[in-house]
C-alpha cells in the first residue's frame, strides 16, 4: 500500500513533465498534421539551458536562494527555447510545406540528429550534473514495515509549476486572440486565411508555445533528476509523443491526461514487473495505442478525404 | 544552420514573371536583415555555444567560448548577406523573360547526368571490381592498403544497406525507421546459429534471410493500415522494441556484453589460415592475411549487386510496379484494385531480407556482435544516405553510402584539416551533425535527391526522363 501511494506520487510527476512535451506535439500536429521528432531534442536543449543559466546564477553571482534561482533559469530557458522553436520551423518545417508528405518528418528527423550531436559537440558526451539541491521531503505517513511515504519538494514544485503553467496556456488558447487564430488556424487552414489571420505567424507561435512548454518540462527534468545528458531528448520524447497519441493527438486535455497514464504505467510497471523492460512497455503501448486507437482517448477520428 | 527565409517554392517558374518588379541588390535592407539573422544566432548560441560545462571530480564548472560565438555569429552574417546578394541576382534573373523558358511542361531531354551515367554505370562497377588491385598498386602493399579495402567493405556494406532500405522507402514510399532490427535479426541470426550449432556462413546467410524476411512480415502486418508518419513511429518503436530485447533477453543474446568468436567466414568450407588445408594452401599459394579481406570485400560486393539486380528485376514485375504506383497514390492503387496489403508486405519482407544478408555479413566481418550497432543512430544513417542520394534511384544511394560513410574518413586523412582546426580534429565527430543538416538542406532545397530523375520503368517506345516536377509523392 505504501510502494503503491509513493509510486502514484513519483508517476504523476513523472507524468506532468510528460504532459508539457506531449502538449508540442499534439499543437504542432493539429495545426500543420507533421509529427514534430524534434521536439525530444529541443526538451533535451532546454534541460542544457537550464543548467548553464543555474550554473551562472548559483556560482558566478552568488544568488543563495534556490527557488528565486530556479524561477530565474525557468523564464530564461523558455525564452532561449522558445527562439530555438521559431528558428527551427522557420529554417526546417516552413519550407517544406506544399512539398511532398514524408518531407517535415524526414526533415524533423534531421533537425533532431542535429540537435542532439551539436549538444554533444558543444557540450560534451558525459552526463552533467547539477549541484545537489532540494532535498527536503515532507513524510506524509509512515507504514507498518518503516517504509515512509514522502512527498518531496522538488515534486511539489514540479506539480505545481506544471499546474500553473498549463492553467496560463489553457487561458491563452480559449480565451485570447491568438488562441481563437491557432484554433481556426487548425479547423480549416485556407478558411482561416482567407479571414484574414496569418496562418505563418500563427504556425510559428504555435511552435513556440510547445518550445516553451518543453523548456518547462526540461527545467522540471533536470530538477527531478539532477542530470542531464545529450541523448536524454530521444527516449522523453517518444514517451511524450505516446502519450499524446493516447490522449488523441490534437487534442490539448488529451496530451496532459495521456502524459500522466505513460508516467503512472512507467512507475508502476517499473515498480511491480520489471524496470528493464520499462522502455519496452513505453515503445510496445505506442505501437499498440498506433495500431489499435489511433485517435486516442479523446481525440476525434481521422475522416479520410479523397 | 542558414537557409533562405524568403519562402522559396519549389516548384518551377512560371508565368508570374511580368507581376514581379525586377529587384536590384538593395543593399540597406540586405545588411539590416542580415544584421536580424546575426542578432537571432546570437541568441540561439548564448548558452550553449558560449559555455561549456566542464566536470572535474564531481565539480561542474563553466569555460566561456565568446571567441567561437563571435565566430559562429559572423559566419551567419556573412553567408546571410552573400545569400541576399545571390538571390537578388537570382531574381532580377527570373524577371527578366528568357526566350528559352517553357511555359509548359514539354518533351524532356535527358539531362546531364543521364548522358554520363550511360558511360558512368560500367565506370563505377570497373572501380568498385579493381578496387583492391587500385588500392594494391597505389598503396604499394598488401598491409598498407588494409585500411582501404576495409572501408571499401565498410561503403559496401552501407550501399547494401541503402539499397536494401530503398526498396521500401524509395520505391514503396513506406517510411521504415526500424529497418536496423532486420539488420540485426540477420546478424543474430548467424551469430547464434553459428556459435551454438555450428552451421557454416553458407548456410546461414539464407537463413538469416529468410528471419529477416519473416521478421519483416510479422512487424510490416500490423501497420498496414497506418498513414505515412504513424507508420514511421511504429516501425520506430519495434525497431527499439528489438535492441531492448536483445540488451535484456540475456540468456539468449548475453545482453549488452554481445556474442564474440563468432566463426569466420570460409572460402566454400576453406578457412583463411595458414596451416594445412587452409586457402592458400589448397590454391598452392603463399598465405597472406588480406586474402580474407579481399574475400570479404568481393562477398559484399557481390552481395550488394545482387541487391541491385533484384531491385531492378522486381521492379519490371508487377509487384515492382504496384510499389511505385503505391509510392505516388495509395487511393488510386486502391481504386484501381491492386492488394495494398500484399504489396506492403511484399515491400516490407524483400526490405528486410536483403537488410538480413547484410546483417550477417555484418555478423562474419566482425566476429563479434553486440545490440550497440543496432540502434536507432544506425537506421537514422542508413535512411540518411537513401534521402541524400534521391529515394527510388539506385546509383544515387551508392553515391549517398560513398560520401556519407567515405567522406569523413576520407576528411580524417586530410592534413590540412588540422591544420586549421587544430590537433585533435576528428571530422568523425561532426559526421552527424552535418548528417542531420543535410537531412534538412536537401529536403529544403532537392527533396528528391541529389539525382532526383526517375528512369520510367513503363515506356512506349523511347525511354524518356521524367523530370522531378511531374513525378508526385505520397498523397493518401
Amino acid at each position: 500500500m505504501e510502494i503503491f501511494v509513493q509510486q502514484l506520487i513519483n508517476g504523476l510527476t513523472l507524468g506532468s513533465i510528460y504532459g508539457l512535451i506531449a502538449i508540442g506535439y499534439t499543437m504542432v500536429f493539429g495545426i500543420i498534421g507533421m509529427v514534430n521528432f524534434a521536439h525530444g531534442d529541443v526538451f533535451m536543449l532546454s534541460a542544457f539551458i537550464a543548467l548553464i543559466f543555474f550554473l551562472i546564477l548559483t556560482t558566478w553571482l552568488g544568488m543563495t536562494s534556490i527557488v528565486l534561482a530556479l524561477l530565474i533559469v525557468l523564464v530564461i530557458a523558455m525564452v532561449l527555447t522558445s527562439l530555438w522553436g521559431w528558428a527551427i520551423e522557420r529554417i526546417a518545417y516552413r519550407p517544406l510545406r506544399g512539398s511532398f508528405r514524408l518531407a517535415p518528418l524526414i526533415s524533423a528527423i534531421g533537425v533532431s540528429i542535429f540537435l542532439s550531436n551539436f549538444v554533444q559537440v558543444a557540450q560534451g558526451a558525459r552526463n552533467k550534473p547539477t549541484p545537489p539541491m532540494m532535498r527536503e521531503v515532507i513524510v506524509l505517513f509512515q507504514g507498518e514495515s518503516g517504509y515512509n511515504v514522502a512527498l518531496s519538494y522538488k515534486q511539489i514544485v514540479i506539480m505545481a509549476s506544471t499546474a500553473v503553467l498549463l492553467a496560463i496556456f489553457w487561458y491563452l488558447v480559449q480565451k485570447t486572440s491568438l488562441g481563437r487564430a491557432q484554433r481556426a488556424c487548425e479547423q480549416d487552414r485556407k478558411m482561416a486565411a482567407l479571414l484574414g489571420i496569418d496562418v505563418d505567424r500563427t504556425i510559428s507561435l504555435t511552435f513556440v508555445i510547445g518550445a516553451a512548454l518543453a523548456a518547462v518540462a526540461g527545467t522540471m527534468y533536470l530538477l527531478y533528476y539532477g542530470v542531464v545528458s545529450f541523448n536524454d531528448g530521444f527516449v522523453p520524447g517518444v514517451k511524450a509523443f505516446t502519450a499524446a497519441v493516447l490522449g488523441g493527438i490534437g487534442s490539448l486535455p488529451g496530451a496532459v491526461l495521456g502524459g500522466l497514464i505513460i508516467g503512472l504505467i512507467e512507475t508502476f510497471w517499473s515498480a511491480y514487473f520489471s524496470i528493464e523492460y520499462k522502455d519496452v512497455a513505453a515503445f510496445s503501448i505506442l505501437a499498440i495505442v498506433l495500431i489499435f486507437m489511433p485517435s486516442g482517448i479523446l481525440g476525434r477520428p481521422e475522416v479520410e478525404k479523397v | 544552420m542558414t537557409a533562405p527565409s524568403t519562402t522559396t517554392t519549389t516548384a518551377p517558374a512560371t508565368t508570374s514573371a511580368d507581376t514581379v518588379v525586377p529587384v536590384r541588390f538593395d543593399f540597406a535592407a540586405a545588411l539590416k536583415d542580415s544584421l536580424k539573422s546575426a542578432a537571432i544566432a546570437f541568441g540561439l548560441s548564448i548558452p550553449i555555444l558560449a559555455f561549456k560545462t566542464d566536470q572535474s571530480g564531481g565539480d561542474i564548472f563553466l569555460t566561456p567560448r565568446w571567441g567561437l560565438v563571435a565566430i559562429f555569429v559572423s559566419i551567419i552574417f556573412g553567408v546571410r548577406l552573400l545569400q541576399h546578394a545571390f538571390m537578388a541576382t537570382k531574381a532580377y534573373r527570373l524577371a527578366t523573360p528568357d526566350p528559352h523558358q517553357a511555359t509548359e511542361a514539354v518533351h524532356a531531354e535527358p539531362n546531364a547526368f543521364q548522358k554520363v551515367s550511360r558511360f558512368g554505370i560500367p565506370f563505377f562497377l570497373g572501380i568498385a571490381i579493381g578496387f583492391p588491385f587500385l588500392i594494391y598498386l597505389i598503396q604499394g602493399g598488401m598491409n598498407e592498403s588494409r585500411y582501404w579495402v576495409d572501408l571499401g567493405i565498410l561503403i559496401l556494406t552501407y550501399v547494401m544497406l541503402g539499397w536494401g532500405l530503398n526498396i521500401v522507402v524509395g520505391l514503396a514510399g513506406l517510411l521504415d525507421l526500424g529497418y536496423v532490427a532486420f539488420y540485426a535479426v540477420g546478424a543474430y541470426s548467424y551469430a547464434l546459429l553459428s556459435t551454438t550449432f555450428g552451421l557454416s556462413f553458407w548456410i546461414c546467410l539464407p537463413v538469416a534471410g529468410i528471419l529477416a524476411a519473416f521478421w519483416g512480415i510479422i512487424l510490416g502486418f500490423p501497420v498496414l493500415r497506418l498513414r505515412g508518419d504513424y507508420l514511421a513511429i511504429v516501425t520506430l518503436a519495434f525497431g527499439e522494441i528489438v535492441r531492448l530485447v536483445l540488451i535484456n533477453w540475456v540468456d539468449l543474446t548475453n545482453g549488452g556484453a554481445g556474442i564474440s568468436s563468432i566463426p569466420r567466414a570460409t572460402f566454400f568450407g576453406l578457412p583463411f589460415t595458414a596451416g594445412e588445408g587452409g586457402f592458400a594452401d589448397f590454391f598452392g599459394i603463399e598465405y597472406h592475411g588480406m586474402q580474407r579481406m579481399i574475400f570479404l570485400y568481393y562477398l559484399i560486393l557481390a552481395l550488394a549487386l545482387l541487391t541491385n539486380f533484384v531491385t531492378m528485376r522486381l521492379r519490371k514485375l508487377p509487384v515492382g510496379r504496384a510499389w511505385e504506383a503505391l509510392r505516388e497514390d495509395e487511393i488510386a492503387c486502391r481504386s484501381l484494385g491492386i492488394n495494398t496489403t500484399n504489396t506492403k508486405l511484399t515491400a516490407f519482407a524483400i526490405g528486410a531480407m536483403f537488410g538480413g544478408f547484410a546483417g550477417s555479413f555484418f555478423a562474419v566481418r566482425q566476429g563479434f556482435v553486440s545490440p550497440e550497432s543496432f540502434n536507432f543512430l544506425e537506421s537514422a544513417i542508413i535512411l540518411a544516405i537513401v534521402v541524400l542520394g534521391g529515394m527510388g534511384s539506385q546509383i544515387g544511394v551508392a553515391i549517398g553510402a560513398v560520401v556519407l560513410v567515405g567522406g569523413p574518413e576520407v576528411l580524417r586523412n586530410l592534413g590540412f584539416l588540422t591544420a586549421i582546426f587544430g590537433a585533435g580534429f576528428d571530422p568523425n565527430e561532426y559526421r552527424l551533425l552535418l548528417f542531420g543538416a543535410g537531412m534538412v538542406a536537401m529536403m529544403v532545397w532537392r527533396p528528391r535527391g541529389l539525382i532526383s530523375e526517375r528512369q520510367p520503368s513503363v515506356f512506349l517506345k523511347e525511354r524518356k526522363a521524367i523530370s522531378s516536377a511531374h513525378v508526385k509523392e505520397g498523397h493518401g
